[in-house]
């Protein structure tokens, strides 16, 4: 499979700020990759970084098979960007926006531009002054999947979209992963990037700390299990891979690491299990796990 | 809890935000009572060396237009009458901008919302913006009188200066106020309140042209326009040579009324909205508008319709003049080498030295628009949509060429449009010389090379220090305009002056169309340029 962004070892520095400190980011061909961060983190950097817009201190960063700094114009035709905050200019209307960003671009398609205003129910012929934040983002969405283009890099493109347009978002996003495009979002929005991400990257101070698809990641995690067995259990919190057990007589419920699994049921079964509930990880608590520290630093 | 409630924490924090800026208004422009007070001293050391150039001024429009009626031949309203006008000029500036920036700048970023939100009332906003710009004035009035003071001249005058000065600038900072409740953005609010204090500038100039000289030959008595004039209000105050105090009334009456109307204006409104509601666009594009080129002509349109207007306007005023000019040079020719020499040129022909002040002017008017211009890249780049439009098929040399074409091209026909209009009007009040609007156009165009090196210092700064680019090249206008077009009034050194591109520009059509200078100007225009351009290519976008 070919790699549509290939990024190693990135460093960006703004004067003492590291804001990117060794960064990897991998997106194959024809995925939709998820790209989480708390705030800060360095997303946006890398995103600045891989559209030309930033020159990178150090590392090797390749997108669709070009320099993202030297070849920027002729690779800026094969994408479109849809910035977390997006500015436009105040006196002209959001169509007039929304053809200009085409235009720019390299052309754009006009019935699947009449059709996607239809479907996020903007009004075109508003001044962008007059918009709301939700409003603008319609602009910038729009206008970027009219594109025919073969990457999307797409910065939070959902913060101030209500939960209906959200939901024409996605099947957005669907269609262009459908049709063999690339998608790269950042998001913030785990149930978003659950439902829509093959692989997920998740990144911290400027560093890659995880990446891999949803499923190779929850193997890194823990589950949570609930049990009832016929006789009491005991012996649980000395299991290998057993966390913050909670036993009473006959019950217990825990969170156990995933590849400890099969050995802590095995021994369960010693008490007769009669019911079992086991959940998997989510996202949110994938990223809180790496994150969860840094939130307790915090309240300490 | 009122209207006014947080309006004292307001003022802290527009305070804070201005800790840099104003000072650097209050001290730039207290600077020229030094600079003026030694270049009077060395200059014109007696009253009969004053007495014998202002027998000259009084008969020099152009003198007149920019200086003002002079009310006296002793050193200190020797003094008044080089750089009273000016430091009213600059005072009306700083206030505008400072109420400008902490009211609609505040609402068009959303950042009004948040601070009303809080404990804040309804009025506390625009109190905070007015009691911060009139106490600035009034440390810069006082600034002025102490250092006129420190100088040996007689109090009462220099108080009466420094409160002339500081009561125009608090006029508009009422204007300003105004202006800043119309419009919905900044840019359009700083337009409007800067053509204010141009037009009172321009006006008071108009009523001491118009004026009559008195009996002793050297003082005059404005003509009525001046009392329509803010600034003309500051030199109406006659300091040193009568001191009429009771003309304070006038700026004070005038400024409550406008305060008046602006906290009438804004109960009548909403938040973030200006008294002219949006109304709604095209829901397509316009093929003119798909390029870059046509994306910078859209954005900077607005602002070369305000320069042209105001361009035209007043070179059809200074057309309008000429009759005037010639009548008053016919009926006393003695005077003639003097003014020659303090206009510049040769005295050959004084209609054509009069002509050449007001090019000059024209050229410093298209380097503040062409500077103004340039700005909007940065702009763009600093809270708007240039990273979006980057990310697109569009480079980065495209997109900025394109904003430097039309704020060169705009410059060139905002100087072709004033020079002939400034030639029309004066053919048509039946000047004697007759069929110049040719050869105006063309001496206006003459100023363009001056205008570009502003254009290309604007081009390199934003290209190698973006954060800095907004301040530096209004700082190098500003010295470009001191250094050049007054740096004789302020008996600068020739070497001084070199740095600014105006002293380089030949006074057509006093003097006669070198290419030398136009050409090195031209050439040193496009090496900043360049370097402006190739220096933004290689850094980063800076938010």
């Amino acid at each position: 499979m070919t790699s549509a962004i290939s990024v190693s070892g990135l460093v960006k520095t703004f004067g003492q700020t590291r804001a990117l400190d060794g960064l990897d980011l991998s997106v194959d061909t024809g995925e939709v990759h998820g790209f989480l961060g708390p705030n800060g983190s360095g997303k946006s950097t890398t995103i600045r970084v891989l559209l030309g817009l930033l020159r990178a201190d150090a590392g090797d960063v390749s997108l669709l098979g070009g320099h993202p700094w030297r070849d920027a114009v002729t690779l800026h035709r094969r994408l479109a960007y849809v910035p977390g905050d997006v500015n436009l200019w105040p006196n002209l209307t959001g169509g007039e926006a929304i053809d200009l960003f085409g235009a720019l671009r390299g052309g754009l398609d006009k019935r699947r531009r009449a059709e996607l205003i239809e479907r996020f129910q903007l009004d075109p012929s508003k001044k962008a002054r007059t918009y709301s934040k939700g409003n603008r983002q319609k602009v910038a969405v729009v206008a970027a999947f009219a594109s025919d283009v073969e990457l999307y890099i797409l910065d939070e493109p959902t913060s101030g979209l209500d939960p209906l347009m959200e939901a024409v978002f996605q099947e957005c996003v669907r269609e262009v992963k459908h049709e063999g495009r690339t998608v790269l979002l950042s998001s913030h929005i785990f149930s978003e990037v659950e439902a829509l991400c093959d692989r997920v990257s998740i990144i911290r101070q400027g560093k890659t700390v995880e990446a891999g698809t949803l499923t190779e990641l929850r193997h890194l995690t823990r589950t949570s299990i609930s049990v009832e067995t016929t006789h009491p259990i005991n012996g649980l919190h000395e299991q290998s891979g057993v966390h913050d057990a909670q036993v009473d007589g006959n019950r217990a419920k825990f969170d156990v690491d995933s590849h400890e699994l099969d050995h802590v049921l095995r021994y369960l079964t010693r008490f007769e299990v009669r019911t079992l509930t086991s959940a998997p990880p989510s996202l949110e608590e994938l990223f809180m796990r790496h994150y969860g520290d840094e939130l307790q630093e915090a309240t300490v | 809890m009122g209207a006014f409630t947080g309006t004292g924490r307001l003022v802290r924090l527009a305070i804070r935000r201005d800790r840099l800026q104003l000072p650097l208004w209050i001290a730039g422009t207290s600077v020229f009572v030094p600079i003026v007070v030694a270049s009077v001293r060395d200059r014109y050391p007696t009253e009969a060396d004053r007495i014998e150039i202002l027998r000259s001024a009084v008969e020099s429009p152009a003198l007149l237009l920019f200086r003002m009626a002079p009310t006296g031949a002793s050193e200190a309203a020797m003094i008044m009458f080089s750089f009273l006008t000016y430091v009213a000029l600059f005072a009306g500036l700083m206030s505008t901008l400072a109420v400008v920036r902490h009211t609609r700048q505040n609402e068009e970023t959303g950042r009004s919302e948040m601070v009303g939100a809080t404990v804040v009332g309804r009025h506390a906003g625009l109190t905070a913006a007015l009691v911060v710009a009139a106490g600035a004035n009034l440390v810069l009035g006082g600034l002025i009188a102490l250092l006129l003071v420190g100088y040996g001249q007689p109090a009462a005058g220099s108080i009466g200066a420094g409160a002339g000065i500081a009561a125009a600038g608090i006029v508009f900072a009422g204007a300003a106020a105004i202006a800043a409740q119309i419009t919905q953005t900044s840019r359009a609010a700083n337009g409007i309140a800067a053509a204010v204090v141009g037009v009172a500038f321009l006006v008071r100039g108009l009523g001491d042209v118009l004026g009559e000289v008195r009996p002793d030959g050297y003082t005059m008595v404005s003509a009525w326009p001046t009392w329509l004039s803010p600034i003309g209000w500051v030199t109406e105050m006659r300091q040193y040579e009568g001191d009429r105090w009771w003309v304070l009334v006038l700026p004070v009456v005038t400024f409550a009324a406008s305060v008046a109307v602006a906290f009438a204006l804004t109960t009548r409104r909403d938040v973030g909205m200006g008294m002219v509601p949006a109304r709604r666009g095209p829901a397509r594009a316009t093929a003119g508008l798909l390029s870059p080129l046509g994306l910078a002509w859209r954005l900077q349109r607005g602002t070369l319709l305000g320069w042209g207007v105001a361009m035209v306007a007043y070179g059809a005023t200074v057309g309008s003049l000429t009759k005037t000019v010639e009548d008053a040079l016919e009926e006393n020719q003695g005077t003639a080498d003097t003014i020659g020499k303090l206009a510049g040129g040769d005295s050959s022909n004084l209609l054509d030295t009069y002509y050449a002040a007001m090019m000059a002017f024209y050229g410093a008017m298209a380097a503040a628009y062409v500077v103004q211009a340039l700005m909007r890249p940065r702009s763009e780049e600093a809270g708007g949509p240039a990273e979006a439009v980057l990310a697109t098929g569009t480079g980065r040399l495209t997109w900025l060429a394109s904003h430097i074409a039309v704020a060169v091209v705009g410059a060139a026909v905002l100087l072709a449009a004033s020079g002939a209009a400034t030639g029309l009007v004066a053919d048509l009040s039946g000047s004697d010389t007759g069929g110049q609007v040719g050869e105006l156009t063309g001496a206006a165009l003459v100023q363009l090379p001056a205008a570009l090196i502003l254009a290309g210092f604007a081009v390199a700064v934003f290209g190698v220090l973006p954060r800095l680019a907004v301040g530096l090249a209004w700082a190098a206008f500003a010295v470009s305009l001191i250094v050049g077009q007054l740096g004789e009034l302020l008996g600068l050194p020739q070497a001084v002056r070199d740095i600014s591109p105006f002293t380089h520009v030949p006074a057509v059509p006093a003097a006669s169309a070198t290419a030398g200078p136009l050409v090195a100007l031209t050439a040193i225009a496009l090496a900043l340029g360049a370097a402006g351009l190739a220096l933004f290519r290689r850094r980063d976008l800076v938010i």
